[in-house]
Protein backbone atom coordinates (compact mmCIF):
# COMPACT_ATOMS: atom_id res chain seq x y z
CA UNK A 1 0.00 0.00 0.00
CA UNK A 2 1.10 3.52 -1.04
CA UNK A 3 0.68 5.49 2.17
CA UNK A 4 2.71 8.47 1.21
CA UNK A 5 4.18 10.41 -1.91
CA UNK A 6 5.70 13.19 -0.76
CA UNK A 7 9.92 13.84 -0.87
CA UNK A 8 11.02 14.78 2.20
CA UNK A 9 12.82 18.13 0.20
CA UNK A 10 9.08 19.03 -0.55
CA UNK A 11 8.22 18.97 3.25
CA UNK A 12 11.09 20.19 5.77
CA UNK A 13 14.37 21.47 6.28
CA UNK A 14 16.71 18.79 6.55
CA UNK A 15 18.24 20.53 9.70
CA UNK A 16 15.53 20.21 11.88
CA UNK A 17 14.58 16.14 11.54
CA UNK A 18 15.76 13.08 11.67
CA UNK A 19 15.99 11.30 8.68
CA UNK A 20 14.45 8.30 8.38
CA UNK A 21 17.31 5.82 9.20
CA UNK A 22 17.71 7.41 12.35
CA UNK A 23 14.47 6.78 13.08
CA UNK A 24 14.18 3.59 12.66
CA UNK A 25 17.64 2.67 14.52
CA UNK A 26 15.65 4.66 17.37
CA UNK A 27 12.46 2.93 16.74
CA UNK A 28 14.48 -0.42 17.07
CA UNK A 29 16.08 0.61 20.97
CA UNK A 30 13.05 1.37 21.88
CA UNK A 31 10.87 -1.53 20.79
CA UNK A 32 13.55 -3.23 22.31
CA UNK A 33 13.33 -2.10 25.86
CA UNK A 34 10.70 0.60 26.74
CA UNK A 35 8.01 -1.06 24.78
CA UNK A 36 8.65 -5.64 24.66
CA UNK A 37 5.01 -5.86 26.38
CA UNK A 38 3.18 -3.62 23.90
CA UNK A 39 1.98 -5.92 20.50
CA UNK A 40 3.85 -4.02 17.68
CA UNK A 41 5.04 -4.90 14.18
CA UNK A 42 7.35 -2.41 12.80
CA UNK A 43 8.26 -4.12 9.83
CA UNK A 44 4.88 -3.85 8.47
CA UNK A 45 5.90 -0.89 5.77
CA UNK A 46 9.22 -0.86 4.08
CA UNK A 47 10.15 2.32 2.41
CA UNK A 48 11.82 3.33 -0.95
CA UNK A 49 14.42 6.16 -0.74
CA UNK A 50 12.06 8.21 -2.90
CA UNK A 51 9.35 8.22 -0.23
CA UNK A 52 11.65 8.67 2.35
CA UNK A 53 10.71 12.18 4.32
CA UNK A 54 11.21 13.87 7.28
CA UNK A 55 9.43 13.65 10.55
CA UNK A 56 7.74 15.95 12.15
CA UNK A 57 9.80 16.03 15.81
CA UNK A 58 9.11 14.96 18.39
CA UNK A 59 8.94 18.01 20.34
CA UNK A 60 6.78 19.53 18.75
CA UNK A 61 3.80 16.52 17.72
CA UNK A 62 3.69 16.53 21.54
CA UNK A 63 3.65 20.11 22.79
CA UNK A 64 1.61 21.45 19.98
CA UNK A 65 -2.29 20.06 19.91
CA UNK A 66 -5.50 21.60 19.74
CA UNK A 67 -7.10 19.27 22.20
CA UNK A 68 -9.49 21.72 23.94
CA UNK A 69 -10.81 19.38 27.21
CA UNK A 70 -7.49 20.50 28.33
CA UNK A 71 -7.73 24.01 27.49
CA UNK A 72 -7.78 26.34 24.42
CA UNK A 73 -4.24 27.21 23.63
CA UNK A 74 -1.89 24.99 21.92
CA UNK A 75 0.30 24.35 24.67
CA UNK A 76 -2.32 23.44 27.04
CA UNK A 77 -2.61 19.68 26.53
CA UNK A 78 1.01 19.17 27.22
CA UNK A 79 0.73 20.92 30.51
CA UNK A 80 -2.84 20.20 31.21
CA UNK A 81 -2.89 16.90 30.52
CA UNK A 82 0.11 15.47 33.00
CA UNK A 83 -1.92 13.71 35.18
CA UNK A 84 -4.54 12.21 33.24
CA UNK A 85 -5.57 9.22 34.07
CA UNK A 86 -5.97 6.48 31.34
CA UNK A 87 -5.81 2.96 32.94
CA UNK A 88 -8.49 1.74 33.41
CA UNK A 89 -10.25 2.40 30.11
CA UNK A 90 -12.73 0.54 28.25
CA UNK A 91 -14.23 1.20 25.13
CA UNK A 92 -17.65 0.25 24.09
CA UNK A 93 -18.79 -1.01 20.74
CA UNK A 94 -22.81 -0.45 20.30
CA UNK A 95 -25.82 0.59 18.53
CA UNK A 96 -27.09 -0.86 15.17
CA UNK A 97 -25.01 -4.22 15.69
CA UNK A 98 -26.09 -7.91 16.92
CA UNK A 99 -23.71 -7.87 19.27
CA UNK A 100 -22.11 -5.22 21.32
CA UNK A 101 -19.16 -5.70 23.52
CA UNK A 102 -17.31 -3.54 25.84
CA UNK A 103 -13.33 -4.48 25.96
CA UNK A 104 -10.92 -2.14 27.57
CA UNK A 105 -7.72 -0.73 26.06
CA UNK A 106 -5.31 -3.52 27.36
CA UNK A 107 -7.58 -6.41 25.62
CA UNK A 108 -7.57 -4.60 22.56
CA UNK A 109 -3.71 -4.37 22.31
CA UNK A 110 -3.50 -7.58 23.11
CA UNK A 111 -5.83 -8.67 20.22
CA UNK A 112 -4.64 -6.47 17.57
CA UNK A 113 -1.17 -5.96 17.11
CA UNK A 114 -0.10 -2.37 16.12
CA UNK A 115 1.99 -0.82 13.07
CA UNK A 116 3.82 1.74 12.20
CA UNK A 117 2.27 4.44 9.83
CA UNK A 118 4.00 7.64 8.66
CA UNK A 119 1.38 9.81 8.05
CA UNK A 120 0.29 13.49 7.25
CA UNK A 121 -1.61 15.37 9.25
CA UNK A 122 -2.80 18.39 8.01
CA UNK A 123 -4.80 20.69 10.70
CA UNK A 124 -8.30 22.81 9.55
CA UNK A 125 -6.08 25.88 11.00
CA UNK A 126 -3.55 25.70 7.62
CA UNK A 127 -0.71 23.74 9.68
CA UNK A 128 1.15 20.55 8.56
CA UNK A 129 2.74 18.14 10.70
CA UNK A 130 4.39 13.92 9.66
CA UNK A 131 3.72 12.04 12.10
CA UNK A 132 4.93 8.33 12.97
CA UNK A 133 1.94 6.69 14.52
CA UNK A 134 1.47 3.36 16.03
CA UNK A 135 -1.80 1.58 15.07
CA UNK A 136 -4.24 -0.46 13.68
CA UNK A 137 -6.60 -0.55 10.65
CA UNK A 138 -10.12 0.87 12.89
CA UNK A 139 -11.53 -2.04 10.58
CA UNK A 140 -9.97 -4.74 13.03
CA UNK A 141 -11.53 -3.43 15.73
CA UNK A 142 -15.08 -2.77 13.98
CA UNK A 143 -15.01 -6.97 12.88
CA UNK A 144 -15.24 -7.78 16.12
CA UNK A 145 -18.89 -6.84 15.96
CA UNK A 146 -21.63 -7.59 13.53
CA UNK A 147 -23.48 -4.30 12.25
CA UNK A 148 -26.89 -4.73 11.10
CA UNK A 149 -28.48 -3.79 7.87
CA UNK A 150 -29.36 -0.17 9.28
CA UNK A 151 -26.01 0.68 10.36
CA UNK A 152 -24.52 3.47 7.75
CA UNK A 153 -22.29 5.66 10.21
CA UNK A 154 -20.36 5.24 12.75
CA UNK A 155 -20.27 7.47 15.82
CA UNK A 156 -16.98 8.30 17.88
CA UNK A 157 -17.59 9.79 20.94
CA UNK A 158 -14.68 10.76 23.62
CA UNK A 159 -14.11 10.91 27.18
CA UNK A 160 -16.20 12.81 28.92
CA UNK A 161 -14.24 13.82 32.49
CA UNK A 162 -14.40 17.58 33.82
CA UNK A 163 -12.37 16.76 36.99
CA UNK A 164 -9.34 15.76 35.23
CA UNK A 165 -10.30 17.97 31.96
CA UNK A 166 -10.24 21.39 32.78
CA UNK A 167 -11.70 22.86 29.44
CA UNK A 168 -14.56 21.08 29.84
CA UNK A 169 -15.82 23.11 32.34
CA UNK A 170 -16.80 25.69 30.27
CA UNK A 171 -19.24 25.11 27.30
CA UNK A 172 -16.47 25.40 24.67
CA UNK A 173 -17.81 22.64 23.00
CA UNK A 174 -20.81 20.62 22.91
CA UNK A 175 -19.42 17.91 25.24
CA UNK A 176 -18.35 15.25 24.84
CA UNK A 177 -16.65 15.63 21.58
CA UNK A 178 -18.29 13.68 18.84
CA UNK A 179 -17.48 12.81 15.30
CA UNK A 180 -18.32 10.70 12.91
CA UNK A 181 -17.01 8.54 9.82
CA UNK A 182 -19.24 6.78 7.28
CA UNK A 183 -19.09 3.42 7.41
CA UNK A 184 -16.80 2.44 4.56
CA UNK A 185 -14.70 5.51 5.24
CA UNK A 186 -14.03 3.71 8.78
CA UNK A 187 -13.67 0.70 7.15
CA UNK A 188 -11.21 2.06 4.94
CA UNK A 189 -7.42 0.31 5.52
CA UNK A 190 -5.83 3.80 5.48
CA UNK A 191 -8.43 4.55 9.00
CA UNK A 192 -6.41 3.36 12.11
CA UNK A 193 -6.86 3.74 15.80
CA UNK A 194 -3.70 5.26 17.08
CA UNK A 195 -1.88 3.27 20.00
CA UNK A 196 1.28 5.42 20.32
CA UNK A 197 3.52 7.45 18.29
CA UNK A 198 7.36 7.43 17.89
CA UNK A 199 7.35 3.62 18.93
CA UNK A 200 6.14 4.91 22.14
CA UNK A 201 2.90 4.74 23.92
CA UNK A 202 0.53 7.83 22.98
CA UNK A 203 0.85 10.68 25.18
CA UNK A 204 -2.00 11.51 27.04
CA UNK A 205 -2.11 15.42 24.86
CA UNK A 206 -1.76 13.30 21.71
CA UNK A 207 -5.06 11.86 23.12
CA UNK A 208 -4.34 8.57 24.85
CA UNK A 209 -5.38 6.06 25.53
CA UNK A 210 -6.60 5.31 21.83
CA UNK A 211 -7.54 7.98 19.04
CA UNK A 212 -8.58 7.92 15.50
CA UNK A 213 -6.62 8.56 12.68
CA UNK A 214 -8.25 9.98 9.15
CA UNK A 215 -4.96 11.12 7.19
CA UNK A 216 -7.39 12.54 4.53
CA UNK A 217 -9.61 14.51 6.23
CA UNK A 218 -8.51 17.77 8.67
CA UNK A 219 -6.93 16.81 12.02
CA UNK A 220 -10.58 17.19 14.34
CA UNK A 221 -12.00 14.15 12.21
CA UNK A 222 -9.74 12.22 14.27
CA UNK A 223 -10.99 11.79 17.75
CA UNK A 224 -9.06 11.33 20.89
CA UNK A 225 -9.54 9.50 23.94
CA UNK A 226 -12.27 7.60 22.52
CA UNK A 227 -14.77 5.59 24.94
CA UNK A 228 -17.66 4.45 22.54
CA UNK A 229 -18.06 3.52 18.92
CA UNK A 230 -21.57 3.31 17.91
CA UNK A 231 -22.92 1.94 14.68
CA UNK A 232 -25.81 4.87 13.43
CA UNK A 233 -28.66 4.76 11.00
CA UNK A 234 -28.30 8.72 10.63
CA UNK A 235 -25.50 10.81 10.01
CA UNK A 236 -23.82 12.13 13.46
CA UNK A 237 -23.74 15.75 14.04
CA UNK A 238 -19.54 16.05 15.50
CA UNK A 239 -18.90 19.14 17.65
CA UNK A 240 -17.66 21.34 14.96
CA UNK A 241 -20.68 20.29 13.50
CA UNK A 242 -22.76 21.64 16.31
CA UNK A 243 -20.57 24.33 17.19
CA UNK A 244 -20.45 25.95 13.13
CA UNK A 245 -21.99 24.34 10.86
CA UNK A 246 -20.79 26.96 8.41
CA UNK A 247 -17.36 26.24 8.64
CA UNK A 248 -17.00 22.59 9.62
CA UNK A 249 -19.10 20.35 7.32
CA UNK A 250 -19.14 16.30 8.09
CA UNK A 251 -16.97 14.82 5.19
CA UNK A 252 -14.18 17.46 6.16
CA UNK A 253 -11.58 16.20 3.95
CA UNK A 254 -8.54 17.69 3.15
CA UNK A 255 -9.70 20.12 0.08
CA UNK A 256 -7.25 22.94 -1.25
CA UNK A 257 -10.52 24.05 -3.44
CA UNK A 258 -13.04 24.82 -0.71
CA UNK A 259 -12.09 27.67 1.14
CA UNK A 260 -12.65 28.21 4.68
CA UNK A 261 -13.72 31.75 6.21
CA UNK A 262 -10.77 31.39 8.95
CA UNK A 263 -7.70 29.80 7.05
CA UNK A 264 -6.32 29.56 3.77
CA UNK A 265 -6.77 26.02 2.76
CA UNK A 266 -5.28 26.04 0.08
CA UNK A 267 -1.63 26.36 1.13
CA UNK A 268 -0.04 25.00 4.86
CA UNK A 269 2.75 25.53 7.08
CA UNK A 270 5.16 22.98 7.92
CA UNK A 271 5.58 22.76 11.52
CA UNK A 272 8.93 23.27 12.76
CA UNK A 273 10.01 25.39 10.01
CA UNK A 274 11.64 28.75 10.22
CA UNK A 275 10.29 32.29 9.67
CA UNK A 276 11.49 32.39 5.86
CA UNK A 277 10.16 29.14 4.77
CA UNK A 278 7.30 29.38 2.09
CA UNK A 279 3.88 27.98 2.88
CA UNK A 280 3.44 24.65 0.64
CA UNK A 281 0.66 23.66 -1.52
CA UNK A 282 -2.16 21.76 0.37
CA UNK A 283 -2.87 18.65 -1.79
CA UNK A 284 -6.51 16.64 -2.05
CA UNK A 285 -7.08 14.37 -0.23
CA UNK A 286 -4.09 15.46 2.09
CA UNK A 287 -2.02 13.05 -1.04
CA UNK A 288 -4.44 10.04 -0.26
CA UNK A 289 -6.25 10.51 -3.48
CA UNK A 290 -5.06 7.28 -5.21
CA UNK A 291 -6.59 4.93 -1.99
CA UNK A 292 -9.50 7.08 -0.99
CA UNK A 293 -11.00 9.35 -3.72
CA UNK A 294 -13.16 6.27 -5.03
CA UNK A 295 -14.82 6.91 -1.87
CA UNK A 296 -16.05 10.25 -3.25
CA UNK A 297 -17.01 9.28 -6.66
CA UNK A 298 -20.29 11.26 -7.78
CA UNK A 299 -20.13 13.46 -4.67
CA UNK A 300 -20.34 17.15 -5.25
CA UNK A 301 -17.02 17.65 -2.66
CA UNK A 302 -17.89 21.85 -2.18
CA UNK A 303 -21.13 21.10 -0.91
CA UNK A 304 -20.04 17.95 1.14
CA UNK A 305 -17.67 19.99 2.80
CA UNK B 1 6.95 63.19 37.37
CA UNK B 2 6.22 63.18 33.78
CA UNK B 3 10.01 63.83 33.15
CA UNK B 4 11.17 60.20 34.50
CA UNK B 5 7.26 58.30 33.99
CA UNK B 6 7.38 59.21 29.93
CA UNK B 7 10.79 57.41 29.18
CA UNK B 8 10.43 54.67 31.41
CA UNK B 9 6.87 54.00 29.52
CA UNK B 10 8.22 54.40 26.53
CA UNK B 11 10.91 51.48 27.45
CA UNK B 12 8.52 49.25 28.60
CA UNK B 13 6.21 49.57 25.59
CA UNK B 14 9.24 48.07 23.36
CA UNK B 15 9.49 45.23 26.00
CA UNK B 16 7.14 43.03 23.22
CA UNK B 17 9.64 44.24 20.68
CA UNK B 18 12.89 43.18 22.21
CA UNK B 19 10.73 39.61 23.26
CA UNK B 20 10.17 38.79 19.78
CA UNK B 21 13.56 39.63 18.56
CA UNK B 22 15.34 37.59 21.35
CA UNK B 23 12.57 34.86 20.16
CA UNK B 24 13.89 35.29 16.18
CA UNK B 25 17.37 35.75 17.11
CA UNK B 26 17.60 32.54 19.36
CA UNK B 27 15.29 30.47 17.64
CA UNK B 28 12.68 30.47 20.58
CA UNK B 29 9.93 30.83 18.30
CA UNK B 30 8.46 27.02 18.37
CA UNK B 31 6.41 24.73 16.18
CA UNK B 32 5.10 27.82 13.75
CA UNK B 33 7.29 30.47 14.08
CA UNK B 34 5.42 32.75 11.63
CA UNK B 35 2.20 32.60 13.28
CA UNK B 36 4.32 33.60 16.31
CA UNK B 37 5.28 36.38 15.67
CA UNK B 38 1.99 37.19 13.37
CA UNK B 39 0.31 36.31 17.20
CA UNK B 40 2.48 37.81 19.30
CA UNK B 41 2.89 41.44 17.24
CA UNK B 42 -1.28 41.58 16.86
CA UNK B 43 -1.66 40.86 20.61
CA UNK B 44 0.21 43.83 21.42
CA UNK B 45 -1.56 46.00 19.39
CA UNK B 46 -4.29 45.02 20.58
CA UNK B 47 -3.28 46.03 24.10
CA UNK B 48 -1.95 48.93 22.57
CA UNK B 49 -5.01 50.03 21.30
CA UNK B 50 -7.17 49.02 24.61
CA UNK B 51 -4.58 51.01 26.95
CA UNK B 52 -4.45 54.20 24.85
CA UNK B 53 -8.27 53.72 24.99
CA UNK B 54 -8.18 53.82 28.60
CA UNK B 55 -6.26 57.07 29.36
CA UNK B 56 -9.52 59.26 29.15
CA UNK B 57 -11.56 57.10 31.28
CA UNK B 58 -8.77 57.16 33.94
CA UNK B 59 -8.50 60.53 33.87
CA UNK B 60 -12.36 61.22 34.28
CA UNK B 61 -11.99 58.53 37.04
CA UNK B 62 -8.74 59.53 38.54
CA UNK B 63 -9.10 62.96 38.12
CA UNK B 64 -5.70 63.16 36.94
CA UNK B 65 -4.99 64.52 34.36
CA UNK B 66 -1.67 63.10 33.40
CA UNK B 67 -3.05 60.02 31.84
CA UNK B 68 -3.71 61.89 28.84
CA UNK B 69 0.52 62.79 28.28
CA UNK B 70 0.75 59.09 27.87
CA UNK B 71 -2.47 58.92 25.10
CA UNK B 72 -0.54 59.28 22.01
CA UNK B 73 2.97 57.59 22.88
CA UNK B 74 0.59 54.46 23.34
CA UNK B 75 -1.66 55.19 20.02
CA UNK B 76 1.66 55.02 18.30
CA UNK B 77 2.32 51.71 19.59
CA UNK B 78 -0.56 50.66 18.80
CA UNK B 79 0.20 51.68 15.11
CA UNK B 80 3.82 50.43 15.56
CA UNK B 81 3.21 46.98 16.20
CA UNK B 82 -0.05 47.07 13.90
CA UNK B 83 2.39 47.76 11.29
CA UNK B 84 4.58 44.80 12.32
CA UNK B 85 1.59 42.69 12.46
CA UNK B 86 0.80 43.44 8.93
CA UNK B 87 4.23 43.32 7.82
CA UNK B 88 4.34 40.17 9.21
CA UNK B 89 1.77 38.46 7.38
CA UNK B 90 2.51 39.88 3.77
CA UNK B 91 6.19 39.56 4.09
CA UNK B 92 6.73 36.45 6.24
CA UNK B 93 3.57 34.70 5.62
CA UNK B 94 2.44 34.91 2.17
CA UNK B 95 6.23 36.32 1.35
CA UNK B 96 5.11 39.60 -0.87
CA UNK B 97 2.63 37.12 -3.00
CA UNK B 98 -0.19 39.56 -3.23
CA UNK B 99 -2.78 36.89 -4.89
CA UNK B 100 -3.58 34.94 -1.92
CA UNK B 101 -3.20 38.34 -0.15
CA UNK B 102 -6.03 40.22 -1.83
CA UNK B 103 -7.72 36.83 -1.81
CA UNK B 104 -7.64 36.55 2.01
CA UNK B 105 -8.89 40.56 1.99
CA UNK B 106 -12.18 40.08 -0.25
CA UNK B 107 -13.31 36.95 1.26
CA UNK B 108 -12.16 36.49 4.67
CA UNK B 109 -13.58 38.74 6.98
CA UNK B 110 -11.72 39.07 10.03
CA UNK B 111 -8.46 40.11 7.65
CA UNK B 112 -10.80 42.74 5.74
CA UNK B 113 -11.52 44.33 9.32
CA UNK B 114 -8.09 43.94 10.53
CA UNK B 115 -6.54 45.72 7.67
CA UNK B 116 -9.62 48.60 8.04
CA UNK B 117 -8.62 48.98 11.81
CA UNK B 118 -4.60 49.50 10.38
CA UNK B 119 -5.83 51.87 7.22
CA UNK B 120 -8.04 53.84 10.22
CA UNK B 121 -4.94 54.07 12.48
CA UNK B 122 -2.98 55.79 9.51
CA UNK B 123 -5.01 59.22 9.17
CA UNK B 124 -4.20 59.26 13.76
CA UNK B 125 -0.54 58.43 13.18
CA UNK B 126 0.34 61.07 10.73
CA UNK B 127 -1.86 63.72 12.49
CA UNK B 128 -0.84 62.66 15.87
CA UNK B 129 2.19 65.95 16.57
CA UNK B 130 1.33 68.78 18.15
CA UNK B 131 1.95 70.92 15.11
CA UNK B 132 -1.27 69.06 13.49
CA UNK B 133 -3.43 69.33 16.67
CA UNK B 134 -2.96 73.15 16.34
CA UNK B 135 -3.71 72.92 11.83
CA UNK B 136 -6.71 70.91 12.70
CA UNK B 137 -7.95 72.34 15.58
CA UNK B 138 -11.91 71.24 16.14
CA UNK B 139 -10.79 68.71 13.46
CA UNK B 140 -8.57 66.94 14.78
CA UNK B 141 -10.54 65.34 18.12
CA UNK B 142 -13.14 64.27 15.40
CA UNK B 143 -10.31 62.43 13.39
CA UNK B 144 -9.08 60.75 16.72
CA UNK B 145 -12.77 59.65 17.54
CA UNK B 146 -11.77 57.07 15.09
CA UNK B 147 -9.86 55.46 17.88
CA UNK B 148 -12.99 54.30 19.14
CA UNK B 149 -13.95 52.34 15.76
CA UNK B 150 -10.35 50.79 15.46
CA UNK B 151 -11.12 49.60 18.84
CA UNK B 152 -13.80 47.83 17.85
CA UNK B 153 -12.40 46.41 14.67
CA UNK B 154 -9.20 45.16 16.36
CA UNK B 155 -11.45 43.17 18.89
CA UNK B 156 -13.62 41.79 15.98
CA UNK B 157 -10.71 40.46 14.17
CA UNK B 158 -9.40 38.72 17.29
CA UNK B 159 -13.17 37.27 17.38
CA UNK B 160 -13.69 36.62 13.51
CA UNK B 161 -10.27 35.00 13.88
CA UNK B 162 -10.77 32.69 16.66
CA UNK B 163 -12.01 29.14 16.75
CA UNK B 164 -13.72 30.17 19.48
CA UNK B 165 -14.63 33.31 21.39
CA UNK B 166 -13.03 31.44 25.00
CA UNK B 167 -11.32 32.85 26.38
CA UNK B 168 -8.82 35.39 25.02
CA UNK B 169 -11.47 36.84 22.62
CA UNK B 170 -13.50 37.49 25.47
CA UNK B 171 -11.81 39.15 27.73
CA UNK B 172 -10.64 41.61 25.38
CA UNK B 173 -14.24 41.90 24.18
CA UNK B 174 -15.24 42.43 27.91
CA UNK B 175 -12.37 45.43 28.39
CA UNK B 176 -13.39 47.05 25.24
CA UNK B 177 -17.27 46.97 26.19
CA UNK B 178 -16.61 48.36 29.58
CA UNK B 179 -13.84 51.14 28.27
CA UNK B 180 -17.12 51.94 25.81
CA UNK B 181 -19.04 52.36 28.60
CA UNK B 182 -17.36 54.99 30.26
CA UNK B 183 -17.05 56.98 27.41
CA UNK B 184 -21.48 56.63 27.42
CA UNK B 185 -21.00 59.96 28.56
CA UNK B 186 -19.19 60.88 25.32
CA UNK B 187 -21.79 58.91 23.21
CA UNK B 188 -24.67 60.59 24.75
CA UNK B 189 -23.36 63.82 24.04
CA UNK B 190 -22.31 62.90 20.34
CA UNK B 191 -26.17 61.81 20.23
CA UNK B 192 -27.48 64.88 21.62
CA UNK B 193 -25.07 66.92 19.58
CA UNK B 194 -26.41 65.59 16.38
CA UNK B 195 -30.02 66.16 17.42
CA UNK B 196 -29.78 69.54 17.60
CA UNK B 197 -27.76 70.16 14.61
Amino acid sequence: MKLHKFKSSEITPESLYINRRKFLKKMGILTGSALTSQNIITSAFSYTPETERKITPYKFVTTYNNYYEFGTSKSDPHKNSKDFITKPWDIKIDGEVENEITLSVEEIKNMIPSEERVYRFRCVEGWSMVVPWLGFPLNKLLNKVKPTSKAKYVKFTSVYDPDQMKGQRFPVLNWPYKEGLRIDEAMHPLTIMVTGLYGKELPNQNGAPLRLIVPWKYGFKSAKAIVNIKFVEKMPVSSWMNASPKEYGFYSNVNPNVSHPRWSQATERVIGENIYSPRIKTVMFNGYGDEVASLYDGMDLRKNF
Amino acid sequence: MIRIFKPTIFVLCLVPLIIIAYQILFNQLGAEPVKQITHHTGEWTLRFILLSLAMTPLKNITKILAWIKYRRMLGLFAFFYGTLHLLTYIGFDYQFNLDPIIDDVLNKKFIFIGLAAWLLMLPLAVTSNQKMVLILKQNWKKIHRLSYLIGIFAVLHFIWLSKTIFFEPLIYLIILITLLTLRLDFIKFLFKKKSVT
